[in-house]
């Protein structure tokens, strides 16, 4: 227990860290929302000016991350300039389409990277590997953005997904059935640019960490006592290189993230991408604050599930923690 | 294939790729920016050998394309008029590297202008506007990467040799920078920086934003080889000999990060790169009338565009050739190293 107490106190602590840099860079921001509003002759300066110090613009620092921590602790993370509303709800609401990509991203590229990664390491060498690790080569070297746009080139001349958004113009006349088959339609572009992004290099990790555990002298004892391969594959190779898999899983989150950040972007899916986007345009300063904190809650969270996993696979780390 | 000779020749690729791009004035049939109203989203253009008489021509040559009747964007080719491409043609002034001033072009056409990978919106040639723009996102990706090795460097050798909570300060810091997504990063970093700017404050701006961003892992790995180093005996014999701290990590532990920095330089560079498109493809980078992959693509998020005028999409490919060399530098600079480690092992290495 005291492992996770442990972990989860760093994962605050790294919060903090990164809500304060973010503040401090924005100190150093020259220009705010207002200030297009001062070139405009139908708002008076002194419009601006009692603008500004309603959002207490022109407090200290200090002042403002205290007022904006404990808005935080409120749960509407500061006021968004131009939507004139709490930023909390808004974020929310785009994180909820993000979390939905990446997560069905995720577990998507992990059904298809272990099962390919295993396959790959157990005919190491062979026909098998050698197809799969050139095609992954092949996608490692094509980047997300180059990827992404591909797609959805490929997308619109050919008709097969829809693109743009998260459901069709009649959503809310559909039966729930035909709902979820529409929101499943409009996801399959996105979630397959993020997959593609994504699998190269989680199938070369598990193919790795399986060749160097199918080495072990306790692998090949199993499979002189004549274990079918399959069981000897699924159930001891994988269980034993599972560690330096889990740990990639956590890696695997910011990389995801970033990913889902810029597809989101270039294929209009409403999440945080073009919401981000646009506030950085509009230099609407704490819905960026919050959305970099948001991801770095994802991040966090992704972290720390990683963490329970390799707790409950590895049991070297179990009695390490416990012991203390 | 020998690590050694595998290095060779990737580095002889990345340098004839790179000669291309700085090379671009020779190699780009017209300038940059130079605009041609009457042709706008031209596709890109057939060469031919044979003529319609069907006779063999020993000079390949194109038809001109003119509008079809009754359209306003679709375009056929004039089978009777016939330009033949002349190489090594003079044409548009420019400086060859920036300094030496010429009008040789690879090729060229008189009469009219031919498009070898079709025109944008304002019938500029995308093939020139490519290789123009590949100096403009190479420049930040190199430049970039020199930013971050330097504080990298700078930071990793002060937190392995001083040690104690310099130590402790500077790689938690460094945790942090390594566990935020990088583009969220990079959004934040421009979010706090002046948007309304000229192309060329731009440009240095998109190059110290994505320099900031990579420090943390450079820094990592040369604090380890500081840590290993500083306790080996011949530079505890030059401190003996009382060597200063600066003499020390300049002539001695400096030259052994060497290998790490490499290394990193052939993994960092292609992905700052790809940051400079990303920024500029989103309009955060740099602006027209420069061009850069990134801002080339951006016109793809016009929904016309993206159904209409596939070669648009050309510029996002000019990168792949530039990825797969350095990536397959930085293996070969892996392997011969001898450093294969964990974390490396999902890295890019076919054969």
């Amino acid at each position: 227990m005291r492992y996770f107490v442990r972990r989860t106190l760093h994962a605050v602590f790294l919060l903090f860290g990164v809500s304060l840099l973010t503040f401090l860079f924005s100190a150093l921001t020259p220009g705010n929302y207002f200030d297009e509003m001062r070139l405009n002759p139908q708002i008076s300066p002194e419009t601006v000016v009692a603008l500004r110090a309603q959002y207490q613009l022109d407090r200290p620092l200090a002042v403002r991350y205290a007022h904006w921590l404990n808005a935080v602790a409120h749960g509407d993370m500061g006021f968004s300039f131009a939507y004139n509303s709490p930023v909390g709800p808004l974020l929310w609401v785009r994180a909820r389409n993000t979390l939905l990509l990446t997560v069905t991203a995720t577990l998507l590229a992990w059904l298809l990277a272990l099962p390919l990664g295993i396959w790959s390491a157990s005919r190491f060498g062979r026909a098998p590997d050698r197809v799969i690790s050139w095609t992954t080569a092949t996608l490692l070297v094509i980047p997300d953005l180059v990827l992404a746009l591909g797609l959805l080139i490929i997308a619109v001349r050919t008709g097969w997904f829809p693109t743009g958004g998260l459901a069709s113009v009649g959503f809310n006349e559909l039966s729930p059935l035909h709902k979820l088959r529409d929101v499943a339609l409009h996801m399959a572009l996105p979630v397959i640019a993020l997959v593609l992004a994504a699998l190269p290099t989680l199938v070369r990790h598990v193919r790795a960490s399986v060749a160097e555990v199918l080495d072990a002298p306790f692998l090949r004892a199993a499979l002189g006592h004549g274990i079918p391969q399959r069981k000897l594959l699924f159930h001891y190779a994988l269980r034993a290189a599972a560690n330096p898999l889990i740990s990639l899983f956590g890696f695997s989150v910011g990389t995801l993230l970033s990913g889902s950040l810029l597809v989101e972007v270039v294929m209009s899916w409403p999440g945080l991408g073009p919401f981000l986007l646009e506030a950085i345009l509009a230099r609407d300063l704490y819905v960026v604050i919050g959305g970099v904190l948001l991801s770095m809650i994802f991040l966090v969270v992704g972290n720390l599930l990683a963490d329970v996993l390799l707790y409950w696979a590895d049991p070297r780390i179990r009695t390490a923690a416990s012991a203390k | 294939m020998k690590p050694r000779r595998k290095l060779t020749i990737w580095l002889v690729v990345l340098v004839v790729l790179h000669g291309i791009i700085a090379a671009a004035g020779f190699f780009a049939p017209y300038d940059p920016v130079e605009q041609d109203r009457e042709r706008p989203y031209v596709p890109p253009m057939h060469i031919h050998m044979m003529d319609p008489q069907g006779h063999f021509r020993l000079r390949p040559f194109f038809h001109p394309l003119r509008l079809r009747e009754g359209s306003f964007d679709q375009y056929e080719e004039d089978a009777t008029r016939v330009v033949a491409l002349h190489f090594f043609a003079r044409g548009a002034a420019y400086r060859l590297l920036g300094v030496v001033p010429s009008r040789l072009h690879l090729f060229g056409a008189a009469g009219a202008r031919v498009y070898l990978l079709g025109s944008d919106a304002y019938g500029r040639d995308q093939l020139s506007r490519i290789l123009y723009g590949g100096q403009i996102s190479l420049l930040a990706g190199l430049l970039g990467a020199g930013v971050t090795l330097f504080f990298g460097a700078l930071i990793g050798m002060a937190a392995g040799y001083y040690g104690g909570w310099r130590d402790e300060l500077l790689m938690r810091a460094a945790e942090l920078f390594l566990a935020l997504p990088w583009l969220y990063l990079l959004f934040a970093l421009r979010a706090f920086l002046p948007l309304a700017v000229s192309p060329l404050e731009a440009f240095l701006l998109v190059v110290v934003v994505i320099g900031m961003v990579g420090w943390a892992r450079p820094a990592r790995l040369v604090r380890g080889v500081v840590l290993s180093m500083k306790e080996r005996d011949f530079v505890r014999a030059a401190r003996g000999f009382g060597a200063s701290d600066i003499y020390l990590l300049r002539r001695h532990i400096l030259p052994e990060t060497a290998s790490v920095l490499l290394t990193q330089a052939a993994i960092l560079v292609p992905q700052f790169v790809l940051a400079e498109m990303t920024l500029s493809f989103l309009g955060l980078g740099v602006p027209e009338p420069m061009s850069s992959w990134g801002n080339l693509l951006a016109t793809l998020q016009q929904y016309n565009v993206l159904v209409s005028y596939w070669w648009m999409y050309l510029p996002a490919l000019a990168i792949v050739p530039f990825f797969l060399g350095y990536l397959s530098l930085a293996s070969a600079l892996q392997e011969r190293a001898g450093t294969y480690k964990i974390e490396e092992k999902g890295g890019w290495n076919p054969l």
